[in-house]
């Protein structure tokens, strides 16, 4: 019988989905609380119960990575790998290796000073978005539509001084209808997609926010663009965000490595749970 | 379903458990609002500890 292990340090809807659909399919199942487990340089695959495969389903973006360098020191298998996490939970990572392997993305700035950030803003105009290169939610993704705006936000940014606070992520704002597409990846497949329409006539689209999930249709572009964009950061169990833009069509300006799925559960033809615990499984037969 | 009750550790007001609620997972004080993580669950007998704060890391 196969051993699924889930490790976690909060447990939403998500975690308890897969936890039942893997128990339902007959695994051997069990939760792993990752604030309450340790790791030593010595330590060795046998002393934990970490199963045939993990899927780290950490809420905090750092603990998930670090607990996913220490599962693969240990040779366990775990989905997403240490290097997928690292290229999706950094926004500046992941347009990077968007546009290397020619993802259509929006154009996106990079400056490391808050003097570069608007020497950008000025020179290439308003509108720009700017984003937290770490950070999800919507959290901190702000149109900066004026130098007023700007330089508030700048102020407040060098007041919190935290390091990556001196990155500057500028992002075109992109032409499109007020909803963007969360789309999920298993694998070498794309499994579900949903429509996500920002509440109220805001800006931000996350279900966290509010945003309504209504069905989308995998179109063959949807699926090309996706699976494009799952191998650009290295594959696995991915959310991809991803925008219809008027005149380009499809952008992707995201990738997100512990993908939620409760409000595109509510709407999907497949099981989601079911897929992505097919996948662990034949993940770790490899 | 016999939802356990605990005194919330803040403010002793009753918080109900869920009887299917997991080791990990959130409850909230309908009084004060603390939110309380379920640390351990012995059978009926649940052990609740602060939950942590929302990170600046969190989400997907």
């Amino acid at each position: 019988m196969p051993k699924v292990r889930i490790v976690f340090d909060r447990v939403r809807l998500e975690e308890k989905m897969l936890e039942q659909k893997a128990i339902e399919l007959g695994h051997d199942t069990k939760m792993i609380d990752a604030k309450t487990t340790q790791f030593t340089t010595e330590s060795k695959k046998n002393d934990y119960d970490f199963g045939d495969v993990v899927l780290e389903r950490c809420v905090s973006y750092f603990r998930g990575l670090h607990f996913t360098a220490a599962l693969e020191f240990l040779d366990i298998p775990v989905i997403n790998s240490t290097e997928v996490a690292n290229n999706c939970g950094n926004k500046m990572l992941t347009s990077l290796l968007l546009k290397k392997h020619n993802v259509p993305t929006p154009k996106t700035y990079f400056t490391f000073s808050s003097e570069a950030a608007v020497e950008t803003l000025e020179k290439d105009g308003y509108p720009l978005v700017i984003k937290p290169i770490i950070g999800s939610w919507g959290r901190g993704v702000i149109p900066l539509r004026d130098r007023e705006t700007a330089d508030a936000i700048i102020e407040v940014r060098e007041l919190n001084d935290g390091p990556l606070d001196r990155i500057y992520y500028l992002q075109e704002v992109v032409a499109r209808p007020p909803r963007d597409i969360r789309a999920i990846s298993v694998g070498d497949q794309l499994i579900a997609a949903m429509y996500r329409t920002s509440t109220g006539g805001g800006f931000k689209t996350n279900i966290a926010l509010g945003a309504e999930p209504i069905v989308c249709e995998i179109t063959k572009d949807l699926e090309d663009i996706c699976m494009k964009a799952s191998k650009a950061v290295g594959g696995g169990i991915l959310g991809i965000d991803v925008m219809e833009d008027e005149k380009r069509g499809f952008v992707v300006h995201e990738v997100n490595n512990t993908v939620e799925f409760k409000g595109l559960s509510k709407v999907a033809k497949k099981n989601i749970p079911k897929e992505m615990i097919d996948y662990a499984i034949g993940y770790a037969k490899r | 379903m016999n939802d356990q009750r605990m005194n919330c550790p803040e403010c002793d007001a009753t918080i109900k458990i869920p009887d299917d609620a997991s080791v990990g997972e959130i409850v909230s004080c309908p009084d004060c609002g603390a939110d309380f993580e379920i640390a351990s669950k012995n059978g009926g007998v649940c052990e609740l500890k602060h939950a942590e704060k929302v990170g600046e890391d969190w989400g997907e």
